[in-house]
């Protein structure tokens, strides 16, 4: 089998989060949680538990802050 | 041929000769007596060169329009009366604060209140001293007669983009209603639009207007420069018409249609071999101080003639060094003193000062 | 392995948001906030539409009063309401902008609810994105138009009282009633599906106005979790719950297909176009009787017309205005203002000169044209000694007191009978003056008749006709 493997990565800019957990409750995957840790600006901030995203934006339109989450792609050839 | 430039011009409709020769793009104005023929004239002249006309909701519409038209860098004048202008000095401090340049033209009936319909000069604080709130201030023009409502509408042009600010012109209903030859003035160049503008192109992409500035010390900032600004007009601009001060021993200092009266009486003074001279701010801020200053030390006494309950005086007061008397008269209400009343008033004065 | 960026701050965004003070990276929202949420839904389409350089962000008071940290757009911050009148004046003035006025409930619905409306009304060229979050964020949670019945808030401490401060406004639902705006839709900015339709409605607004057909509302129900005292999670929750139903998210109208693109004037700057078209607008100059002489008048020729309101008294006095006008006179005309309008009388003052004309106002005149019994009584006092009376003694019962030139003539009976229209009485009179007066030109009279009454050849015939048996009548 040739099929393209596609993997999604939210990464969450740990510094622009301030923790108001839009991102975990609008996962239709729940793939996101929060830090019990603080950022340097006092927030805990979101995570993502390393598996389990599918791409779909929810985290990221439903985000407040322009620049706090980020998703990429990764294409894997199996060729 | 310069009569072939000459018409007969109400002074309402002249202000609109003198935007569009000044290259005004935009017309905003709510209906107001004794200013109407402003909109009247705007309404059928501004579409004739494809400029924009739009009467607004409100005054503060109108003056909103005017902002947001100067914000793309464009001329843009609105026009009202006394009450309308009250309403409008939200706009005007914003406007004053974001340094855009804008004409306002005010055509003063009687207060306050709604008053009536006459002319009146109780305007004056409201517009010269700032009116809106914070610690600003507007040029002001006060033309005399329709030939000065166009070229000082034209000129109120000049100095708002020159110095980034709401210039006023200052007017009353008489100066408003009265027809005279004009002179049609040449048209001048279209300005470019400045580079401070949000124009819409890429080229301005990078500009933003605002007037917060929460860091108490960025807002002091802008205040001392604004304060440097209206120096710099206060030494450049004073403008003002001295009439037969050259030997008077009284000078009548007025503006508006008292200085129209004013000059009938003093020609008929000096007929009768009395000294009387005639001081016409032409610029109401900056105040003519100078030339103030330059005949208290030649003549015996001023009399101020104001048809409001002296708000001119006390810049007269502030603007004397010296301890010669100055005499007040005034009439309120929309009322006008005639030249003979005028003339009683120096008389009287002199039997005074003449002992 | 390829690795690709597919969703992340938007181009619509500057990369670090310089002009904020202090924290360069992050917004100044607090956690949770709609406006956020709004804020990348704007910058993302504006930048996928190619709408960056032309569009023009309006910032409101209210909590996005500093949009233009963001924004990577030029960007205006206005008073408190006045955002669509500021748009209105951006978008006549230069009707290649796209603006975007975004506004708050407290700054759209109250204060500047007519700016609004009149604004949807006119139809302009504008998208207004009104952020509903039922409570004014900036000032601390007061009350808005918006917020529901039995919602507390620091002015509706007791739940907000329909008694007290009526329904919740309605601004969709007010705006799809009239007949200008091309799309309205009230939408939500609170589950993922809520705002991916959000999205979609703002990306449309913004399309129709690339099209200029006119004005789009977008309404966005959206959280305020600190003034609302709940978590994002639950404020959404709330507002799915509670606000929704009272203020239904849908598609209100959308006819922007039956619209046709505006048109925009073309202003004219040509100098010598400009000047032209405004010297046109009189149809007659002084250089058109250049040859006649200046007249010889010294000092003022101070002239009072007065009779009833009807009689055409101000033209009467425009006529000699603009007859010395066009021999090169300085010529003043005022109408009666105050007091002295009373009474159904009318009057005007003309002052004729070589020099520049001192008060316009005449009290003591040089000459009285008087029509009617209250004029004469009230202005032939004020005569100079040796001035000149003229009156129509049809009207007027007169005993000279012997200090003035008195002339009468029958000037109402002239035009009804002779003319046939008793209102060229006035051109009768000004016949008269003509003849009494001398040092202006009959031409010049003829030549204001004809300006005066242009384009209706009748009336000129008729008035210069009275005009000069007015002329005969005096000369008898």
């Amino acid at each position: 089998m040739d099929r393209k493997k596609k993997k999604f990565t939210p990464v969450i800019t740990v510094n622009e989060c301030k923790g108001c957990e839009r991102c975990v409750y609008s996962c239709p995957k729940k793939v996101l949680r929060l830090e019990n840790k603080l950022n340097s600006y006092g927030y805990r901030y979101a995570f993502y538990i390393g598996e389990g995203c599918i791409g779909c934006g929810s985290c990221f339109y439903t985000c407040p802050e322009p620049g706090a989450v980020s998703i990429y792609e990764e294409t894997e050839d199996n060729t | 041929m310069s009569e072939r430039n000459k018409i007969m011009l109400r002074g309402n409709d002249a202000v609109i000769y003198g935007a569009l020769l000044a290259g005004c793009d935009c017309f905003f104005g709510y209906p107001i007596t004794p200013a109407n023929e402003i909109a009247h004239s705007g309404a059928a002249l501004f579409p004739m060169l494809g400029r924009v006309f739009l009467q607004a909701e409100s005054e503060l519409a109108a003056i909103n329009m005017v902002l947001g038209a100067s914000a793309a860098g464009r001329r843009a004048i609105t026009a009202s009366s006394g009450l309308g202008i009250s309403l409008k000095q939200e706009g005007i401090s914003y406007i004053a604060t974001m340094e855009l340049p804008a004409v306002i033209v005010d055509i003063m009936r009687g207060g306050p209140g709604l008053g009536n319909l006459g002319p009146e000069q109780g305007d004056y604080n409201q517009v010269v001293k700032g009116g809106g709130h914070g610690n600003y201030k507007c040029i002001v023009l006060a033309p005399n007669s329709p030939q000065e409502m166009c070229s000082l509408t034209m000129k109120a042009f000049e100095l708002a983009d020159n110095y980034r600010t709401p210039v006023y012109v200052l007017s009353d209903a008489l100066i408003g209603q009265m027809i005279e030859s004009v002179l049609l003035p040449d048209p001048v160049d279209k300005k470019p639009i400045p580079d401070w503008a949000i124009a819409g192109t890429a080229e301005y992409r990078k500009n933003y207007i605002t007037s917060i500035y929460l860091d108490y010390d960025d807002l002091e900032r802008l205040n001392l420069k604004l304060q440097e600004k209206y120096e710099l007009i206060r030494r450049n601009e004073q403008l003002c018409e001295s009439y037969m001060t050259d030997d008077a021993d009284t000078v009548i200092i007025c503006y508006g249609i008292v200085s129209r009266i004013a000059k009938s009486a003093v020609n008929l003074l000096r007929e009768k071999g009395h000294k009387a001279g005639l001081l016409r701010p032409m610029t109401l801020f900056p105040f003519p101080s100078t030339e103030i200053q330059r005949l208290e030390k030649k003549i015996s006494s001023f009399l101020c003639i104001e048809l409001s309950n002296g708000q001119m005086l006390d810049d007269i007061k502030l603007s004397m060094e010296s301890d010669i008397p100055l005499h007040f008269y005034s009439r309120m209400g929309g009322n006008l003193p005639n030249e003979q009343d005028i003339i009683n008033k120096y008389l009287s004065v002199h039997g005074k000062t003449n002992g | 392995m390829a690795k690709k960026l597919i969703y992340g701050k938007p181009s619509g965004f500057f990369d670090t948001f310089d002009r904020r003070p202090g924290i360069t990276h992050s917004t100044h929202y607090c956690p949770g906030c709609g406006h956020g949420v709004l804020h990348k839904l704007i910058a993302e389409a504006v930048a996928d539409l190619g709408m960056l350089d032309k569009t023009i962000f309006i910032c409101p008071v209210g909590c996005s009063v500093f949009g233009y940290y963001y924004f990577n757009m030029a960007s205006i911050s206005v008073p408190h309401g006045r955002a669509p009148a500021v748009a209105t004046g951006l978008v006549r003035s230069n009707p290649d902008c796209f603006v975007i006025s975004y506004q708050g409930d407290g700054d759209l619905g109250a204060i500047g609810f007519n700016e609004f409306i009149q604004a949807a009304n006119r139809g302009e060229n504008m998208a207004v994105f009104f952020v509903n979050n039922g409570v004014y964020g900036m000032t601390g949670g007061q009350l808005a138009p918006t917020t529901l019945p039995g919602q507390k808030t620091l002015t509706s401490p007791y739940g907000r009282s329909v008694e007290n401060e009526g329904y919740p406004l309605k601004v969709c639902e007010m705006v799809a009633a009239l007949d200008s705006p091309v799309y309205v839709e009230r939408t939500a900015v609170t589950s993922p599906k809520n705002i991916r339709a959000a999205r979609a409605a703002l990306r449309k607004a913004l399309t129709y106005m690339k099209e200029k057909k006119g004005f789009s509302l977008v309404e966005f129900l959206s959280g305020c979790p600190v003034n609302m005292k709940r978590s994002a999670k639950d404020t959404d929750e709330w507002i799915e719950k509670n606000v929704i139903p009272y203020f239904p998210v849908k598609c209100f109208k959308d006819i922007a297909n039956e619209r046709k693109p505006k048109q925009s004037p073309v202003g004219i700057y040509d100098k010598e176009k400009v000047k032209d078209s405004l010297l046109a607008t009189e149809k007659i100059h002084p250089s058109d009787e250049s040859e006649l002489p200046v007249p010889d008048i010294k000092g003022e020729l101070r002239i009072k017309c007065a009779g009833f309101g009807g009689q055409g008294i101000l033209s009467l006095g425009m006529l000699i205005a603009e007859a010395g006008h066009l021999q090169n006179l300085k010529a003043s005309w005022l109408p009666s203002y105050g007091p002295e309008m009373r009474g159904g009388t009318a009057n005007c003052s003309v002052v004729l000169s070589r020099e520049a004309v001192g008060s316009p106002l005449v009290k003591t005149a040089d000459v009285v044209l008087a029509m009617n019994q209250p004029s004469i009584d009230k202005f032939s006092p004020d005569l100079r000694d040796g001035g000149i009376l003229i009156y129509d003694s049809v009207n007027i019962k007169f005993d000279n007191p012997g200090k003035c030139n008195v002339y009468s003539l029958d000037a109402s009976m002239i035009a009804k009978d002779v003319i046939g229209d008793v209102r060229c009485a006035n051109s009768v009179m000004l016949g008269a003056f003509c003849e009494i007066i001398r040092s202006i030109d009959e031409k010049s009279f003829i030549s204001s008749i004809t300006n005066n009454f242009r384009g209706k050849e009748k009336v000129i015939s008729m008035n210069i006709k009275a005009f000069q048996e007015g002329r005969k009548a005096v000369r008898k």
